[in-house]
């Protein structure tokens, strides 16, 4: 039979003590799949993580890796390989060492572990630095250095911790495109923790989204984006107002709001608190008159024909098919 | 330059308490190295001078006399001793501490407790501690020597110390080092070998320097520990209190040059690696 997932978490709990890190989830992550695992810092995303990683003890449940039950085996012999926030290179060694460290440890002779190592420093780009001691390097110099010495390893499961998060943004941009490519050309799975929505979205096949020690919402990113299913997910994926409509909370996406024409549709009016220009678009967000705070996202053409100021009147409205009404 | 010049710049002048200050500090100086900068001038004593100023020439031979047979003959021994038990000593401090500065990064049940009482004979009058050790010896019919009761003595001295080196050298370690070791297959001990000691070499050096000169001009422990075969500076203290001559000057400027050596040796490897390193942890 051919497996069908590369990991399955099953009722996953995480204890602490008294806290409860990771209350009992369970996830299936499909074959050669990009999962993202998404949340506010505390959530238990990086606890998941380790605990796949075998880092971290499962209190409770199992977690299957290519259908083994890993509960019990050293992180090496799981099938993974971990790439760590702070890239964790071994400050003594040499590029080209780091990258061949896990050669070392299984034995290999030493010109075959550097051809090896080479052909990966190749894959990142990085031979020319094969020489160089990580505190020579910069930040993402080092990050594709450690991505080099984890692939090594071939693992069928790669997990990737905040992996983006000390790079400036334009560097952060360009290396999620190379994550993704190495994925896709690797055909293995990636699980990757960020608490950067934008990141997730722009990544992801199978988008967790995490609160609580509880996975609130997963799905493909536009699954979640389009139907958020509580108010913390429309919220914390951003880019929604949330308003109290009738009897619950509805969320409608920001950029199928308008400003100004009342026609048949649903409305609120209120006041125009902050005006935001963001390039294509115009944030205009309002305080209605309810006291709540909601935005539209106005095409800057759009919004330079009918400018209106801070302190206005006016009147926020979406066609009824963009709203969409949230569990309590 | 603009940065360094903005405290200097015309019409700002340093007030008077700059001065006042600066010259304690050349006072403190003067207080703290002068005496000893008295002593290895002296060293170099003229033939025919004595322990005290005119110089009557300038000559080596005090330095000669320390090796010549009869006169002083035990330096030349007691000195080995000294740097036998010395090296024993730093060896024995590194094994320890290195191992208990990486058992105290978690904490177990009544680590506190191990931790206090460890430290706690940094503060024991050193001459108790010798004492009660000759005293322990005696009591159990056992002969003290260099070794056994010494080394003891020693290690309530260096121990301490070592602790407090390790602990803040292990402060500055990623555990997430170790945790990538396990992550490429490296077993617990390829783990401490190729990734925990190397990345904490400069302290351990550091730390095996410190226990070897604390060894190295220990006294008050060691004075009633030794039994018959005095260490170096127990030799000094006798002949200081026997006789006088430049040679005692001389001995006393031989030794610091031996500990200055070592200390600069240290340093410029540590400063070597850690140069190589950079600033990692920044990272």
């Amino acid at each position: 039979m051919v497996r069908r997932y590369d990991v399955e978490l099953v009722s996953v709990t995480k204890r602490y003590g008294e806290t409860l890190a990771v209350d009992c989830i369970s996830l299936r992550i499909p074959r050669s799949s990009y999962c993202c695992l998404l949340g506010p810092s505390g959530c238990g995303k990086t606890s998941t993580l380790r605990m796949i990683a075998g880092h971290e003890s499962i209190s409770e449940g199992d977690i299957l890796i290519g259908d083994v039950d890993v509960a019990g085996l050293p992180p090496a012999r799981r099938g993974t390989a971990m790439m760590f926030q702070s890239y964790a290179l071994f400050p003594h060694l040499s590029c080209l060492d780091n990258v061949a460290f896990s050669l070392k440890m299984r034995g290999v002779a030493k010109a075959e572990r550097h051809r090896r190592a080479r052909d990966f420093l190749d894959l990142v780009h990085m031979a020319d630095y094969a020489a160089r001691l990580p505190a020579q390097l910069s930040g993402g110099q080092q990050q594709r250095v450690a991505l080099a010495r984890a692939l090594i390893m071939q693992p069928s499961v790669f997990l990737l911790d905040e992996p983006l998060s000390a790079l400036d943004p334009f560097l952060r941009v360009q290396m999620r495109q190379e994550l993704k490519r190495l994925q896709r050309e690797l055909g293995i799975s990636f699980i990757h923790v960020t608490h950067s929505q934008e990141e997730a979205m722009a990544l992801a096949d199978l988008l967790v989204v995490m609160e609580n020690g509880h996975i609130r919402q997963s799905g493909t990113p536009r699954e979640v984006f389009e139907r958020p299913s509580s108010e913390f997910i429309a919220r914390f994926i951003g880019g929604h107002n949330v308003l109290p409509w009738k009897n619950g909370m509805i969320a409608i996406r920001a950029d199928r709001c308008t400003l100004g024409v009342v026609g048949d549709g649903p409305h609120v009016f209120g006041r125009v608190a902050v005006i935001e220009y963001q390039g294509p678009v115009v944030r205009v967000a309002l305080t209605t008159d309810a006291g709540v705070e909601a935005a539209a996202l106005v095409p800057d053409q759009q919004f330079y024909r009918q400018s209106v100021g801070v302190g206005d009147p006016a009147t926020l409205s979406w066609p009824a098919e963009a709203a969409h009404e949230l569990a309590h | 330059m603009a940065i360094s010049s903005t405290g200097t710049s015309a019409g700002d002048e340093r007030p008077w308490t700059y001065y006042a200050l600066g010259t304690l500090f050349g006072a403190f100086l003067v207080f703290l190295y002068g005496p000893m900068l008295v002593i290895y001038i002296l060293s170099f004593q003229g033939p025919e001078g004595g322990v005290t100023f005119p110089m009557l020439g300038a000559s080596i031979s005090w330095f000669v006399n320390i090796f010549e047979p009869g006169q002083m003959a035990n330096i030349p021994v007691s000195f080995s001793r000294s740097i036998a038990l010395a090296t024993v000593v730093s060896l024995v401090t590194v094994a320890i501490s290195v191992a208990a500065g990486l058992a105290f990064r978690r904490p177990f049940p009544g680590s506190s407790v191990v931790f206090y009482a460890a430290v706690a004979s940094l503060v024991m009058p050193s001459l108790l501690v010798g004492f009660g050790i000759g005293l322990g010896f005696k009591f159990l019919g056992l002969e003290p020597s260099l070794f056994t009761s010494a080394l003891a003595a020693q290690l309530t001295w260096t121990l301490p110390f070592g602790l407090f080196a390790m602990f803040a050298v292990v402060n500055r370690f990623d555990r997430s080092w170790e945790e990538a070791a396990s992550d490429l297959g490296a077993s617990s001990w390829q783990r401490l070998r190729y990734v925990t000691l190397p990345i904490l070499l400069p302290g351990i050096m550091g730390v095996a320097v410190t226990a070897f000169t604390l060894s190295y001009d220990e006294y008050a422990r060691t004075t009633l520990t030794i039994g018959s075969k005095n260490t170096l500076p127990l030799e000094i203290y006798a002949l200081i209190s026997s006789a006088t001559s430049p040679t005692l000057f001389a001995i006393g400027t031989l030794t610091t040059a031996v500990s200055f050596l070592l200390i600069a040796v240290t340093l410029l490897l540590v400063f070597r690696t850690q140069h190589r390193r950079g600033l990692m942890r920044a990272g």
